[in-house]
């Protein structure tokens, strides 16, 4: 009888545990997002105090042009992936036309940017949190901290805007390399030329489509940015602490991205049509 | 006038009072070293006098203003008027050093990049580190990164620098070296000193008083010389380095038997 109320009572008591923790992630992890909010809207009053040019465009770089061939890579692998499995489920129907618009359409809305926010998270979320966890760990945001300069304006804040800006540039990368993937599969299986395919893709596209995916792309950049930020952040305890910040920051930044993808694609097709 | 004035400062994690009930001053000028055993609370202190962490009660006034209760803004505006020197110098490994040091002057200033430029050519020449700045972090000893994390902490020329553990993981030479700068600072810039130390020799060679910690108490604080003829009995313990004393050699609270037959629950 006793080591059963004993386990109970551990199970309510993890239980605490567990909630006492989510809620204590919850609420800093708002504080930061709060922080970001107001060191943005004082940087519209005066940004030069507030955003350093050259920290944005570094990490830019960093994070936007170095992801280029992975991004290349993954999208036109799934651009021909996806045509290759259509044109074989339309063939039943004759209507192997459709390759174009289906992947297309496909890819804007949603796929580009999917498949964008999904090799950021694991190359871009990962290296802000192990970079942060590391500084974190090496005592180099107290330093920050004690110098009267503000690690979430000076770390935080560059990566942020950076990501804002590239993500949907890498959507729309995304976006023309699965086109191209889709049109290497339908110009060697059903002969299309060029031209044709184009014709194809555009009459199917509405400018909505496109739209509709970039939102979602800046959405997934702020996602993964802030993960990983605050992963970085709250880092504790070495080499250790470092490697499962970084696990956090992927694990829960795709679980995020895919259920913020799964919330606008309901938004725009049933709410905003 | 006090430089910094502490009191009655109360911190409590987990049920252990980390700090309990603590008073000093510190006065301008002086290099005040803050020593005791490991887990005594002397650095908790330090991170409470920088404002790393707020305590449940007490006061810590610098120059007269309560830094306790103050909002960032006005915590920055602090904190720019003083240096510290971290464990392991805590450079930010992405910049170089002439980077690093050029850090706080870059942030807080409007300075022309030349004069910050010489700026810290100078504050690297005072640390003997002339023809550094283009090297990075990772290319330097630890006893040259925490010359560079000095040179960083007074870029500014600050009232105030706070040293944690400056001895640290060094050779006795580099400790004596980087002791010898501590003491040169303080008497050529006039700065207020506050090292945070369990090395006898260098605080006994750096110091104007020390203060002794133990369980979150300032149990004695005095001259060097004070100290070293200490009577209370932690005080002779940590100076001699006693295995055995008020600071039991095993820690333990329970009776030798029913700990031994005891059995963990979880």
């Amino acid at each position: 009888m006793t080591w059963q109320n004993n386990s109970f009572g551990s199970a309510i008591k993890k239980l605490s545990e567990v909630v006492n923790s989510t809620l204590y992630h919850v609420t800093s992890f708002a504080l930061l997002n709060w922080q970001v909010i107001k060191l943005m809207s004082i940087g519209l009053v005066k940004p030069g105090k507030i955003f350093k040019r050259r920290h944005i465009f570094e990490q830019m770089f960093l994070m936007g042009v170095q992801s280029i061939p992975i991004v290349a890579v993954t999208s036109l692998f799934l651009g021909m992936t996806l045509a290759m499995l259509t044109t074989y489920t339309l063939a039943d129907f004759g209507a192997e036309v459709w390759v174009a618009g289906l992947v297309g359409v496909g890819f804007t809305r949603e796929l580009g940017p999917l498949i964008t926010a999904i090799v950021v998270a694991g190359r871009v979320g990962a290296s802000i949190s192990a970079e942060l966890g590391t500084m974190t760990v090496s005592e180099e945001i107290d330093a920050l901290d004690t110098m009267g300069i503000n690690p979430v304006r000076y770390l935080v804040l560059p990566r942020f805007i950076a990501l804002l800006i590239m993500m949907p540039c890498l959507a729309i990368l995304s976006d023309y390399l699965g086109i191209i993937g889709g049109y290497l599969i339908s110009a060697m299986k059903l002969d299309m030329s060029f031209a044709y395919y184009k014709d194809l893709t555009i009459e199917a596209l509405k400018l909505k489509d496109v739209f509709t995916g970039l939102i979602k792309s800046v959405s997934f950049a702020v996602i993964i940015s802030m993960i990983g930020c605050y992963q970085g952040l709250i880092v504790s305890g070495g080499a250790e602490g470092v490697g499962q910040g970084t696990t956090k920051s992927v694990v829960n930044s795709l679980i995020f991205v895919i259920a913020a993808d799964s919330f606008f694609t309901a938004l725009f097709t049933y709410v905003i049509v | 006038m006090n430089m910094i004035e502490i009191k009655n400062l109360i911190k409590t994690y987990d049920n252990r009072r980390v700090l309990d009930d603590i008073n000093l001053s510190i006065k301008q000028g002086e290099t005040m070293v803050i020593m005791g055993g490991s887990g005594c609370g002397k650095s908790t202190l330090l991170r409470h006098i920088i404002s790393l962490a707020r305590p449940d009660s007490g006061q810590i006034l610098i120059k007269g203003q309560d830094i306790t209760v103050m909002n960032e803004a006005r915590l920055v505006e602090v904190r720019k008027r003083f240096g510290m020197l971290f464990q392991s110098g805590a450079l930010l490994n992405s910049l170089t050093v002439g980077e690093n040091v050029a850090l706080p002057l870059v942030e807080h200033t409007k300075l022309d990049r030349k004069i910050i430029s010489i700026i810290v050519k100078m504050k690297l020449e005072l640390v003997g580190l002339t023809g550094f700045e283009n090297l990075m972090p990772s290319q330097l000893s630890g006893g040259m990164k925490k010359r560079v994390g000095l040179a960083r902490a007074i870029a500014m020329d600050p009232e105030l620098v706070f040293y944690d553990e400056p001895g640290a993981g060094l050779d006795p030479i580099t400790t004596a070296v980087v002791d010898k700068l501590i003491m040169d600072l303080t008497k050529k810039l006039g700065i207020t000193s506050i090292v945070v130390t369990h090395e006898m020799k260098s605080a006994f060679r750096i110091a104007d008083r020390i203060a002794v910690l133990y369980k979150g108490k300032v149990v004695d604080i005095g001259t060097p010389e004070y100290i070293r003829n200490s009577k209370h009995p932690y005080v002779n313990q940590f100076i001699n380095g006693a295995p055995d004393g008020p600071e039991p050699l095993r820690r333990s609270k329970d009776d030798y038997l029913s700990r031994l037959t005891s059995f963990d629950e979880d």
